[in-house]
């Protein structure tokens, strides 16, 4: 089912949680919502659930507009970042609820109810926990009961408010991968919510970048990343150095210099200890942070002055033997340029 | 050798408690049995000695009186008629303030805790004011026949106000705490509003109401004051059991007087034991 988002503006009391927000998401497509605090995403899924409304802007599901329809009514399944299962009922109880809540003209018999929980116990694999209490499972576990509550009431849409927030990095990275297997399988559009830029480029097939209620950027997890729009996205999405200067139009003379601010990103700044041509700039090595697979280098500009930091992976630092207090040259390997009047 | 050793260990592990050290924890453990003893212990064992100070036939014939029997009677149908009302209307009241945000709600929240600020006498003192002969609605009821004061539905009233607050004051932080993902979630899978508050929200809070309910139960059974102003003490009609301990002990009537006191003595001692498993399991509750 698809998902079209028209006009959308939210706003509580004085502060605008978003701003004239449109979106198209097609059927069957897996969608990162993906910003800092406050950028309006997790408001953006609970208006699109039905579990807020919009002050104006309509939102559609295949085209019909369902903006003034209750939540329950919109079929769309809902996992939230702490789990929210109902503690007092045993796993397989907080799976058939939504099939037991159903009126009795469509409500299923407990029989096919049985055969659907376990289906689906089957398929988050957890199938032994049916007796057991939400107390009783480790997060991972919760989350995937959760999801599977979900999932029991075939929604056509799947929403998720940061489903990964509360667990630790190794069941994050565990259960981001297994999610993504999961759509593989199910194909059910799905728009999930999260800040962590890794988590969005590992597991969409679309990230919408919002920034303060607006969207700044959409498109897939390569064109976010190597064509950002504007500095926010270039940053949100990795670390970036900012280096202040003029610049010039080609063809255009001196008169025409304008300020500018480029940007570089960590690991676009190459090391070296003998200058390679005009654009290498002098710098001490101020600081070596060793980062697991990656290694972290603070340089001080002798030219301007100024701080930056550049990402080299192990064995290119181990070649290079860098130590604390070298003096070396640095490039940056790609530069981007955007009109000095956006601020991060 | 293991004896020396098992006293080593034992002080090892004293010594590495994160707390106060243990003279300071027994003087404070004293205090409060002191004060416990003082004012609850021994209280409630001066109005056993004292029902029981001429036998247990005595005791009984002072239970079995009529005048006394009627107030048990009225005791018992006030706490019947306000507990549910209390019950129903906290429920309502906490689920609106711990689930929603609206206008009026602090002045809504201030209003409930409004009986606890009041002197007894006061709550009563605005009954009189409402409905007696010279009150707002005198006139009105008297043309109409209709006693509610110094009759029972004044009774009624005063004890349906005093004990306004034990339920909503119980479940407000409960259900504050427990948030609204659960209803939420409920929701989205398709549950109606009273599917919600059945299936979810109330076995959520359950503990907490009993315990509501036994402190509301108590309360309208006790209540003094309040009664004492709306009831005109008409004996056999409109008298509670606390108000017929008082006329019999102003009768010089002791054994009697203690006699239907151990009657609420025992309904504290019944309210402590339900309020403390109650508790525990609130407790329990939260921190899951």
């Amino acid at each position: 089912m698809s998902i079209e988002v028209e006009g959308i503006n939210k706003q509580f009391g004085s502060f605008t949680a978003l701003g004239d927000v449109s979106l198209s998401i097609p059927s069957g497509e897996l969608v990162a919502l993906l910003g800092p605090s406050g950028s309006g995403k997790t408001t953006l899924l609970r208006i699109i659930a039905g579990l807020e409304r919009p002050d104006s802007g309509r939102i559609l599901f295949n085209g019909e507009d369902t903006t003034e329809s209750h939540v329950r009514e919109r079929k769309v399944g809902f996992v939230f970042q702490h789990y929210a299962l109902f503690k007092h009922m045993t796993v397989f109880n907080n799976v058939a609820f939504g099939l037991t809540v159903r009126p009795k003209e469509t409500r299923p018999s407990k029989g096919d109810i049985k055969d659907k929980v376990t289906e689906l116990l089957r398929l988050v694999q957890l199938e032994g926990m049916a007796k057991r209490y939400p107390a009783q499972l480790s997060g991972g576990q919760r989350q995937r009961i959760a999801l599977a509550r979900a999932l029991a009431v075939e929604p056509q849409v799947l929403l998720l408010d940061e489903p990964f927030g509360a667990l630790d990095a190794q069941v994050r990275t565990e259960l981001r991968r297994w999610l993504r297997r999961l759509h593989d399988e199910i194909h059910v559009t799905s728009v999930f919510v999260t800040h962590d830029q890794e988590e969005a480029l590992e597991v969409a097939d679309r990230i919408v970048v919002m920034n303060k209620g607006r969207i700044e950027q959409a498109g897939t997890p390569d064109q976010v990343y190597e064509h950002p729009a504007n500095p926010f996205v270039l940053n949100f999405l990795g670390n970036v150095n900012l280096f202040h200067g003029r610049s010039q139009a080609a063809g255009e003379g001196q008169s025409a210099l304008t300020d500018s601010v480029a940007y570089v990103r960590s690991h676009d700044l190459e090391i070296k200890r003998s200058q390679q041509d005009g654009s290498s700039l002098k710098a001490e090595i101020k600081h070596i942070q060793k980062l697991g697979p990656s290694v972290r280098i603070t340089l001080f500009i002798m030219e301007n002055g100024s701080f930056v930091e550049a990402e080299q992976t192990r064995d290119v630092f181990h070649n290079l033997d860098l130590q604390q207090g070298e003096q070396v040259y640095v490039r940056p390997r790609q530069v981007r340029v955007f009109a000095e009047d956006y601020q991060i | 050798m293991s004896a020396p050793s098992k006293t080593y260990t034992a002080k090892r592990t004293a010594n590495h408690r994160i707390g106060e050290p243990a003279p300071v924890r027994w003087v404070l453990t004293a205090i409060a049995l002191v004060f416990l003893t003082l004012f609850l212990a021994l209280p409630l064992a001066a109005v056993f000695s004292q029902a029981f100070e001429k036998g247990l036939g005595t005791y009984l014939l002072a239970l079995q009186e009529p005048d006394t029997l009627a107030a048990v009677k009225l005791t018992l149908i006030t706490a019947a008629v306000a507990v549910p009302l209390n019950l129903v209307f906290g429920v309502m009241a906490s689920w609106a303030i711990a689930k929603f945000s609206f206008t009026g709600k602090n002045l809504l929240i201030t209003l409930i805790d409004l009986p606890f600020s009041v002197s007894p006498i006061i709550s009563g003192l605005i009954y009189v004011l409402i409905f007696g002969r010279q009150g707002w609605l005198g006139p009105f009821l008297e043309a109409h026949d209709i006693k509610i004061l110094f009759a029972v539905p004044g009774i009624l009233l005063a004890t349906i106000f005093v004990t306004f607050p034990f339920i909503a004051r119980e479940l407000i932080p409960l259900m504050e705490s427990q948030g609204r993902d659960e209803e939420e979630a409920a929701m989205v899978l398709g549950a109606s509003g009273l599917q919600t508050f059945f299936r979810i929200t109330l076995p959520n809070i359950k503990w907490g109401l009993i315990y509501g309910v036994i402190l509301c139960n108590a309360r309208a059974m006790g209540e003094f004051g309040a009664v004492s102003v709306v009831s005109g003490h008409i004996r056999g009609i409109t008298n509670t059991v606390p108000l017929q301990v008082e006329i019999l002990y102003n009768e010089y009537n002791y054994t009697a007087a203690f006699a239907v006191a151990s009657l609420l003595a025992f309904l504290a001692l019944i309210t402590l034991a339900v309020k403390t498993v109650a508790e525990w399991n609130v407790r329990e509750n939260l921190e899951s």
